[in-house]
């Protein structure tokens, strides 16, 4: 089963409505709660991150009988340093979106704690791609 | 032990979502860091935070938390109050402090285990 759902750059109303849209589908599925909690977590991270840094994104959902594969793709600055930017407590985000409670540099550690796989590409100035991969058994 | 309970014991203001007065509190987590509270808060944990804009609203339903108790007087704005009606998880509001209402609801939580 495969999904889609965009994701607007800056829009902080709309961040989470993707991240929700894939938790009802994996309870209708009926996913171990556990696994759904984990995934829920992961996805939210990824597309708040869309939402705090780029202009534009995508997030494609890929559920299997035992994984669901999810890829958030964006256009935006990208990561210079990708290393760096899994370090808790990193962030670039604006003092504004701080404000809000956002970038306190946990949103990629937070996906590597509640993902199986998580691969992260990225180019600077063209965009970046998370892939998050968890099993259900 | 459930939200309304809370709101009779600690004289909690209910600002919105007042048909989830019903839902079931086991335990609480208390800070204003949004991706601290996604990755620490757990299933029916009540939230007690000063941050008060929509997205507090797609924390609470993705972590499917209890209900939010906003402190020093803190009102929700509209749209997180809309969303709270929706999604029926209470938002609710104290005149204290984040010290104080925390320590008071981990007595009271924890009385009732």
């Amino acid at each position: 089963m495969e999904f889609k759902f965009a994701i607007e750059g800056g829009n902080f109303s709309k961040a989470g409505s993707a991240s929700s849209e894939v938790k009802k589908i994996l309870k209708q599925l009926n996913v171990n709660p556990k696994i759904i909690k984990r995934t829920v977590v992961s996805l939210y991270e990824a597309e708040v991150n869309v939402v705090a840094h780029a202009f534009e994104g995508c997030m494609n959902v890929d559920i299997d009988t035992d994984k669901i594969i999810v890829k958030i793709e964006d256009k935006g600055p990208g990561i210079p340093d990708i290393d760096q930017a899994m370090q808790e407590g990193y962030s670039t985000a604006t003092p504004q979106v701080r404000e809000m409670g956002f970038g306190a540099g946990m949103g990629l550690p937070n996906i590597k704690r509640n993902s199986d796989q998580m691969n992260i590409t990225s180019k600077v100035d063209v965009g970046t791609e998370v892939e998050i991969i968890n099993y259900f058994g | 032990m459930i939200v309304q309970d809370i709101v009779e014991k600690l004289g909690l203001k209910v600002c919105s979502g007042a048909n989830g007065l019903n839902r079931e509190i086991e335990g609480g987590y208390t800070s204003d860091l949004l991706s601290d509270v996604m990755g620490n808060a757990d299933e029916n944990h009540v939230w007690v935070t000063l941050q008060t804009h929509k997205n507090i609203m797609a924390i609470a339903s993705l972590k499917e938390l209890a209900a939010i108790v906003l402190v020093k007087g803190y009102e929700p704005e509209a749209d997180t109050l809309e969303q709270s009606n929706e999604e029926g998880i209470p938002i609710l509001s104290s005149e204290e402090e984040a010290f104080e209402l925390t320590g008071k609801l981990y007595e009271i939580i924890n009385q009732a285990k």
